[in-house]
């Protein structure tokens, strides 16, 4: 028989359970398979009812994000192998409630994305017969970081102020503000500064830092986030001096 | 709501219908969440840095104040500081200071994104400047008690 290798799974049905439990299923360890190959095997050989989020397997789509022993990851980029000889435990995304076994509920970060306003806003658009606004590769290399992004959520797994005060826009969201406030194209920063310059928006960052550890994408939210308290700090100071002017 | 409804196995249960979208289960936060993880707890360490940099200040105030005050008050003063909880509080403020200053500076260049000829500068070039201002001003004081 191939060596197996313990899987430690949260379970929890809303309409049974009080608390979430933990229940162990042996899967094979195989040298090419990841977190998310051991939970499908569960699903379609042991017990179908196991429900977590999947899409792509490769790294891109952002749903298969959980807790592998303690750590926030991508499930289908996280292999078996490196936790061999086990056990390990794949528990939902922290600072989320938990919905359904290992699937979290999300729609306070969806809120809270869409007001940040994270795309393009131009005081007056040109007409389609003019062409596309330009960008010099420069001008893309600013911001391209903080465009990968994949609202996997990781970060706000890793986020202890998001934790521990739920109202904090977080890393993601923040992150994503930055990255059309640092586009060539964009004319919306100042709509965009009375959100993110809040309480809840960038100054909820105490810079713990982890949220950028975990980015599978490498994006920098905290490095954005204080970036951004910079801009803020310097907008204020010019409202100060120039009471009367207009924001840049 | 309540309602019996028969799930797939014939049996009877009860299921509570929530509003929707429902609310899930939430976890509660440790107190103690900071003590799991290096990184959170490093964070702490760092935030409480900020009470010890203050007792710093408010010891340089009274040094000042008793230096105003005249020889009797300074060498009152000296006492103060030569008591064993006095220099070990001391001790413990000195390498949470060194803590603050140096993860201070690591930071730095997280904060600022400066691009020269299209190009981020590097974390180091910005880094340096800031461990060289250091040492600048830690030889000039250093002058400035050690002279005499």
């Amino acid at each position: 028989m191939a060596e197996q290798i313990a899987l430690e799974v949260t379970r929890f049905s809303p309409e049974r359970d009080k608390v979430p439990s933990i229940q162990a299923f042996d899967v094979p360890l195989r040298k090419e398979w990841v977190v998310l190959d051991a939970l499908n095997y569960v699903k379609d050989r042991v017990d179908g009812s196991l429900s977590f989020r999947w899409s792509c397997r490769m790294g891109v789509c952002g749903s298969c994000g959980m807790m592998v022993n303690g750590e926030p990851k991508l499930t289908c980029a996280t292999f078996l192998t490196d936790y061999a000889p086990g056990p390990v435990r794949v528990e939902p995304l922290k600072n989320f409630p938990v919905m359904r076994d290992l699937i979290v509920e999300i729609t306070d970060f969806l809120g809270k994305l869409s007001k940040v306003k994270p795309w393009i806003i131009r005081a007056k658009k040109k007409p389609l017969s003019e062409g596309e606004y330009l960008q010099t590769p420069d001008e893309l290399d600013t911001y391209r970081q903080f465009s990968m992004c994949i609202n996997c959520l990781l970060c706000y797994a890793a986020c202890p102020v998001y934790g521990l005060d739920p109202l904090f826009a977080g890393p993601a969201a923040l992150a994503l503000a930055q990255r059309y406030n640092m586009d060539s194209r964009d004319e919306g920063k100042s709509e965009r500064l009375d959100i993110l310059s809040q309480h809840d928006g960038i100054w909820g960052c105490t810079f713990v830092g982890e949220c950028t550890e975990v980015c599978p994408k490498h994006v920098d939210p905290a490095g954005a986030i204080q970036q951004y308290k910079l801009t803020a700090t310097q907008e204020w100071i010019r409202s100060l001096l120039m009471p009367w002017g207009g924001k840049s | 709501m309540d309602q019996i409804s028969i799930n797939a196995v014939g049996r009877k249960e009860l299921t509570t219908y929530t509003e929707y979208p429902p609310k899930g289960y939430r976890v509660r936060i440790s107190t103690y969440w900071w003590l799991g993880r290096w990184a959170y707890l490093k964070f702490i360490l760092r935030e409480l840095s900020s009470v010890l940099v203050a007792w710093f200040v408010i010891e340089t105030l009274l040094q000042v104040n008793a230096l105003i005050a005249g020889p009797g008050a300074y060498q009152d003063f000296q006492g103060f500081l030569r008591n064993p909880v006095v220099i070990a509080l001391n001790i413990i403020s000195f390498f949470f200071i060194l803590f603050h200053a140096i993860t201070w500076f690591n930071l730095a260049p997280k904060a600022m994104a400066i691009r020269l000829g299209g190009k981020r500068v590097p974390a180091i070039l910005i880094a340096l400047p800031n461990y060289a201002a250091w040492l600048l001003a830690s030889v000039i004081v250093g002058w400035l008690v050690l002279r005499g």
